[in-house]
């Protein structure tokens, strides 16, 4: 488990934290300026804190109490860099093999295993200058993991790119996630890519850890949402793939209920997170008939938060599963939506982005 | 006027070759390190090692000559250490020849290193570093190769300038032939003699074949580098 408690001053910006990284995908999110880069570059080494602690494991990589900073050629953390940084004059091969130079030997398979995760086989004998941006940027990530690391740090990896090739790479990253059993601190200010790949989620903002959980939790917390920005708040959902249907759609159960979607590509049995926005979930009181939408989950009201302005987010319980839904504080008070209560929650099935659904 | 050159002659371009070939080795190791201190330091006094480097390409070459009799010199304190330390002499021998034009040449060399140093991105050193190289490891394996094309070019920038370093050479070790006539001092004398001319338009000649071939070689050389590097 990483361990970072820090306090740094860049002029009139101060960088106060401590949280708790488990095994897994820990994402550090918040809007840029926010320092999460700067926490990544002390947990690398590349920055020296003014006064911190920072462990993985039972080593101890930083304390300034002691005097101690153990040099970023020591630490054994895989940087994937927003910029990629492949050195241009060696080959993908060369790049790829860098690391291994320094690390302690890892098994010989290692290398053809992650080539053929992300797909780059077909690059071996190219230099940087001649790949596409999504194609460097799986180059990078294959550089750091193949230096052996005990940590991968990835620092908002698919900022660089546009949308198209965000969802090129995601699916590698949610590979890499499930077949490498590598630690991840993921660095990121999209919502989206925290919700379809970290396990835990930490929120910063003005250099504070303002709200830390496992993923979930934190995102079907209405509390949170404020925080996550009301357009993006939404709760994830674990579903599986039931079966491909005639019309177009697959059908998914989640929590023992039948939902639809627009054609998905996994496979049926395959096991998916849904990330539904608490914006495109509507409340009624009883089984609405006569309605387009497809998806009524059952569910109880767990919470209800009024917020500042004229909205208002529930947060109901569906079996195991949280779901959020924004409303009017105005339709709170005409349906008499209490706690407790039991409600239908209504989802359009188009409204559930494919961006949004992830292995 | 197309016959054979006369043994002086032959002796002036070997001489001239010599001459520059050790100033151009000598001087690379130091102008890489003051290209370096230039590039990426910052030191109290780092100006005035900037003025120092450049001075030789300011100064009238007479007086960089001069200067280095006067240091150098068997009379001058550095000339006078070095001949009871280690017996090495300047004065007026080809080794002072290969020393006042390394000096000539310094500042063109540092310049061109300089510039690649400062191009070489450090976040990509910063990279290797975080992948487990060392210092002189990344030194070795990133920093050094991005630069080379800029030490590759220097060196051939300093090695023509060497050819052709005439002002310095002539106060410092005067003009002996066999000892310390390069090629552009033997033109020099060619044209003194009543009738030298033709003499001295096949030194001119063989100066311009070797200048020419000097640039020839550096644009092929940094083709070929920057093929390597930007190449697919």
């Amino acid at each position: 488990m990483l361990s970072v408690a820090l306090s740094h001053r860049f002029g009139d910006f101060g960088l106060e934290l401590a949280f708790d990284a488990p095994a897994g995908v820990t994402a550090l999110f918040g809007r840029s300026g926010s320092g999460k880069s700067s926490v990544i570059n002390a947990v690398a080494g590349l920055l020296r804190p003014d006064r911190g602690r920072i462990t993985l494991g039972d080593q101890v990589l930083t304390d300034t109490a002691r005097g101690l900073t153990v040099p970023p050629h020591r630490r054994r953390m895989g940087y994937v860099f927003q910029d990629g940084r492949l050195f241009p004059h060696l080959t993908v091969r060369q790049n790829l093999r860098y690391g291994r130079w320094f690390a302690p030997p890892s098994d010989g398979a290692a290398f053809d295993r992650i080539v053929s995760l992300l797909d780059i086989a077909p690059l071996l004998h190219r230099r940087p200058a001649a790949l596409s941006g999504g194609e460097k940027s799986r180059v990078a990530i294959g550089r750091a993991i193949l230096s052996n690391p005990r940590l991968l740090l990835m620092d908002e990896p698919l900022a660089a790119l546009d949308e198209g090739l965000k969802a090129e790479i995601l699916p590698y990253l949610e590979r890499l996630r499930d077949e490498v059993a590598l630690p991840i601190l993921y660095v990121s200010h999209s919502l989206a890519e925290v919700a379809r790949l970290a396990t835990t989620v930490i929120l910063m903002d003005a250099g504070r850890v303002t709200r830390q959980g496992p993923t979930a939790e934190v995102l079907s917390d209405p509390a949170a949402a404020p925080l996550l920005g009301l357009r993006e708040a939404g709760s994830i959902l674990t579903a599986q793939l039931f079966a491909h249907e005639a019309d177009g759609l697959s059908r998914l159960l989640v929590a023992g209920h039948p939902v639809w979607l627009p054609r998905l590509s996994a496979p049926p049995g395959a096991v998916l997170r849904l990330r539904i926005l608490a914006q495109d979930v509507m409340v009624a009181t009883e089984r609405p008939k006569g309605l387009s939408a497809l998806n009524i989950l059952p569910g109880v009201i767990e919470e209800i938060r009024i917020g500042e302005g004229p909205g208002a987010i529930l947060r109901l319980r569906v079996g195991p599963e949280a779901l959020l839904a924004r409303v009017t504080r105005r339709s709170v008070a005409a349906l008499d939506l209490m706690p407790g209560q039991a409600v239908f929650a209504v989802v359009k099935a188009v409204s559930v982005a494919q961006g949004n659904i992830g292995g | 006027m197309f016959h054979p050159l006369t043994p002086e002659e032959w002796s002036a371009v070997a001489l001239s070759l010599r001459v520059s070939f050790w100033a151009t080795l000598l001087s690379l190791p130091f102008g890489l390190f003051v290209a370096h201190a230039l590039a990426r330091w910052t030191f109290p006094g780092r100006q005035i090692l900037n003025g120092l480097v450049h001075l030789p390409l300011i100064l009238p070459p007479v007086v960089t000559g001069y200067l280095l009799l006067l240091t150098f010199g068997r009379k001058g304190w550095v000339g006078q250490t070095l001949d009871q330390w280690f017996g090495i002499v300047f004065a007026f021998r080809w080794t002072g020849a290969a020393l006042a034009a390394a000096v000539m040449a310094f500042p063109l060399m540092v310049r061109a290193m300089r510039l690649a140093i400062e191009a070489v991105d450090p976040k990509l050193e910063q990279a290797a570093g975080t992948l487990g190289a060392s210092r002189g490891w990344v030194y070795a394996t990133v920093t050094l190769p991005l630069i080379l094309p800029g030490i590759i070019a220097g060196a051939i920038l300093a090695f023509a300038k060497a050819m052709g370093e005439f002002g310095a050479t002539i106060t410092f070790v005067s003009n002996i032939p066999g000892q310390t006539q390069t090629l552009p001092s033997a033109i020099y004398a060619a044209l003194q003699v009543p009738g030298g001319e033709a003499q001295a338009f096949r030194l001119v000649l063989i100066s311009v074949a070797v200048a020419m071939a000097a640039l020839i070689l550096s644009e092929w050389v940094s083709r070929a580098v920057a093929r390597r590097i930007g190449g697919r």
